[in-house]
């Protein structure tokens, strides 16, 4: 016998988001999954350990191109380093800082945010003044200043990532926690006693992931362009260590006899930030009804 | 209205005043700078002589007093590295920044109002797509890479294009671009999205009940009433935008302006100059953004009354 008031088995949330999606979207999706992938398995998948220099195999080619040395798939940089490798290793380095920071900005922002909207008062004040004033500054002048006095290191670049955006998500939350402290159930909660911190945490908070995660979306590609420029004027992570930005950096000094040095990690650079871009896009629109309805 | 005013100026003071602040300690976290740059090469004389010279000697809070101070009398500095005023290295950069920003914000307004307006009439065909398309690429495409694929390809390879300096009109086309790329972007999704707006009003409908022809109604009515929107987003994003944007093109480049000075202060720990340098550009964004606030206020009293 087949029940016919069984619920048809409910779908996980990515396979509706898959099947909502356009060509162009599904294709962003397989390609930032790919990259991720590729970051993931860097050391497993890398055909050369990136530092390793060879002195015979200096400034070849791709394979497929003249003078080309087997094995070393898109060429060598100029101290015979395989490209490949080092441009992978470099979109791992890329992507974990940009996920890094991305997450230091949300957790910063996200609790001056909540504060700010539940504190009111000076305290609001004072935060939402910090977030004008970050709106005011050009950041690229933040970080210039930033990683010119703490010196250009990895916790610092962290730093500069986290700090870059924080005021974005300091804004959205503020605004969606004024927006539900007025709703009748938190005055509900309220009513019954519940502490402040326990309503912020239980009942305000799940109510404004899904803005939060929009703008997380939103702000990776941005903190990976952020990273790549810094690291590309020579601020970023310093050598022999790579990212991305700094590949194509240091490889312009090389471009008119050895351009793959600076395409390859280019390429890279556009994938990665078309894709979430992309899906960065779409999830917004997603969320925001008004559009869906143009 | 003069109250709008004045509370817009008065917040803009705070903010110079907060920035500066800002900006005069980060530089003294690191200790004494002059650790950083002096290096081994002087000996313990010269060593005195210098940090008396430079004030380092003296408290923090007196540095900071006294930095202000010279702020309001003009005096800004010396460069650690030219040892002279930091205003006189600045100011010499100002020029050619603000020509390369004279010539991006020209091709932008030329190239990103026709197209915004485009993709607003033709938002249902392939026009709009591809127009919007552009748009996109310009916004997720980084201009350092921007600029380094059009270096490759039109000084390398075709060798059409100097790289280094602003000596000629030939060096302007490709920092041009290369700073045009996102502020067209910018501006071309929001002249369309004002127009889309704009298309749908009541008075549109009206123009075209009158008889007018189609592109006086779309250019008289449209995009005059769209244009204040478009152009107060012409200063608040482009200020900021193009401020940024100049630290990697004019780097890029080899462009003698304040961003490449900037990065090369950086690099070198030049703080007098990284400082003021900062400060400068700061100062020009707050004060356009305050300006476009006030002007915006001006044009639109909805703007005004729904502030007050």
């Amino acid at each position: 016998m087949v029940d016919v008031t069984q619920t048809p088995v409910e779908r996980g949330a990515i396979a509706t988001l898959w099947t909502e999606a356009n060509t162009i979207q599904k294709i962003a999706a397989l390609i930032g999954l790919a990259l991720v992938l590729l970051a993931v398995l860097a050391p497993l998948i890398a055909p050369f350990d990136p530092l390793k220099q060879s002195l015979i195999a200096r400034l070849r080619p791709p394979v497929g191109f003249e003078r080309h040395k087997p094995g070393f798939w898109l060429g060598t940089d100029e101290l015979g380093r395989d490209v490949l490798s080092r441009s992978l290793y470099g979109l791992r380095l890329t992507l974990m800082l940009a996920l890094l920071g991305a997450s230091i900005g949300l957790l910063l922002g996200g609790t001056l945010g909540l504060v700010a909207g539940l504190r009111r008062g000076w305290t609001e004040d004072a935060i939402m003044g910090a977030v004008d004033l970050q709106i005011a500054v050009p950041f690229t002048l933040i970080a210039l200043l930033i990683l010119s006095i703490f010196g250009s290191t990895l916790p610092v670049m962290v730093a500069v990532l986290g700090i870059a955006g924080w005021e974005q998500y300091a804004r959205i939350v503020r605004a969606e926690v004024r927006r539900i402290t007025e709703l009748p159930f938190i005055e509900a909660a309220r009513a019954s006693g519940g502490p402040p911190r326990y309503i912020a945490l239980t009942h305000v908070l799940p109510n404004i992931v899904s803005p939060l995660v929009v703008q997380f979306t939103l702000a990776l590609s941005n903190i990976v362009i952020l990273e790549s420029t810094l690291s590309f004027l020579g601020l970023g992570v310093q050598p022999p260590t790579a990212t991305l930005g700094s590949m194509v950096g240091y490889g312009r000094d090389y471009m008119p006899t050895a351009p793959w040095m600076v395409i390859v990690p280019a390429l890279m650079i556009i994938l990665l930030t078309f894709s979430v871009q992309i899906l960065g896009d779409w999830l917004r629109d997603r969320a925001d009804v008004r559009l869906r309805s143009r | 209205m003069i109250a709008y005013i004045l509370r817009t100026l008065i917040k803009m003071c705070v903010t110079l005043f907060v920035i500066i602040t800002l900006v005069f300690f980060a530089t003294r976290l690191s200790g004494s700078p002059m650790e950083t740059f002096l290096g081994e090469g002087l000996t313990a004389e010269d060593r005195e002589l210098m940090i008396a010279y430079f004030g380092l000697d003296q408290s923090i809070w007196q540095q900071y007093l006294g930095y202000l101070r010279g702020i309001v009398e003009g005096n800004y500095g010396l460069s650690f590295l030219e040892r002279r005023p930091v205003a006189d290295i600045v100011a010499e950069r100002v020029g050619p920044s603000l020509q390369l920003l004279a010539s991006s914000v020209l091709l932008t307004v030329a190239v990103a109002i026709p197209l915004g307006v485009l993709a607003a009439l033709y938002r249902e065909s392939w026009v709009g797509s591809a127009i919007m398309a552009l748009a996109f690429v310009g916004y997720a495409v980084p201009n350092f890479v921007i600029a380094t694929f059009m270096v490759l390809v039109f000084a390398f390879m075709w060798n059409l294009l100097p790289v280094v300096g602003n000596g000629s009109w030939a060096h302007f086309i490709m920092p041009t671009i290369a700073m045009s790329g996102v502020l067209i972007a910018a501006l071309t999704r929001f002249t369309r999205n004002a127009m889309l707006d704009v298309l749908g009003q009541d008075f549109m409908r009206t123009a075209r009940a009158k008889g007018l022809p189609e592109t006086v109604v779309i250019l008289k009515h449209g995009l005059r009433n769209a244009g204040v929107t478009v152009l107060s987003v012409l200063g608040l994003q482009i200020a900021g935008l193009a401020a940024a944007g100049n630290v990697v093109v004019e780097s890029i480049f080899s462009w003698p302006g304040i961003g490449e000075l900037l990065v090369q202060s950086a690099i070198t720990r030049d703080y007098p100059v990284l400082q003021f340098g900062v400060i400068a550009v700061s100062l020009a964004v707050v004060v356009i953004n305050a300006l476009t606030d006030i002007a915006y206020a001006v044009a639109d009293p909805r703007i005004r009354l729904a502030k007050a």
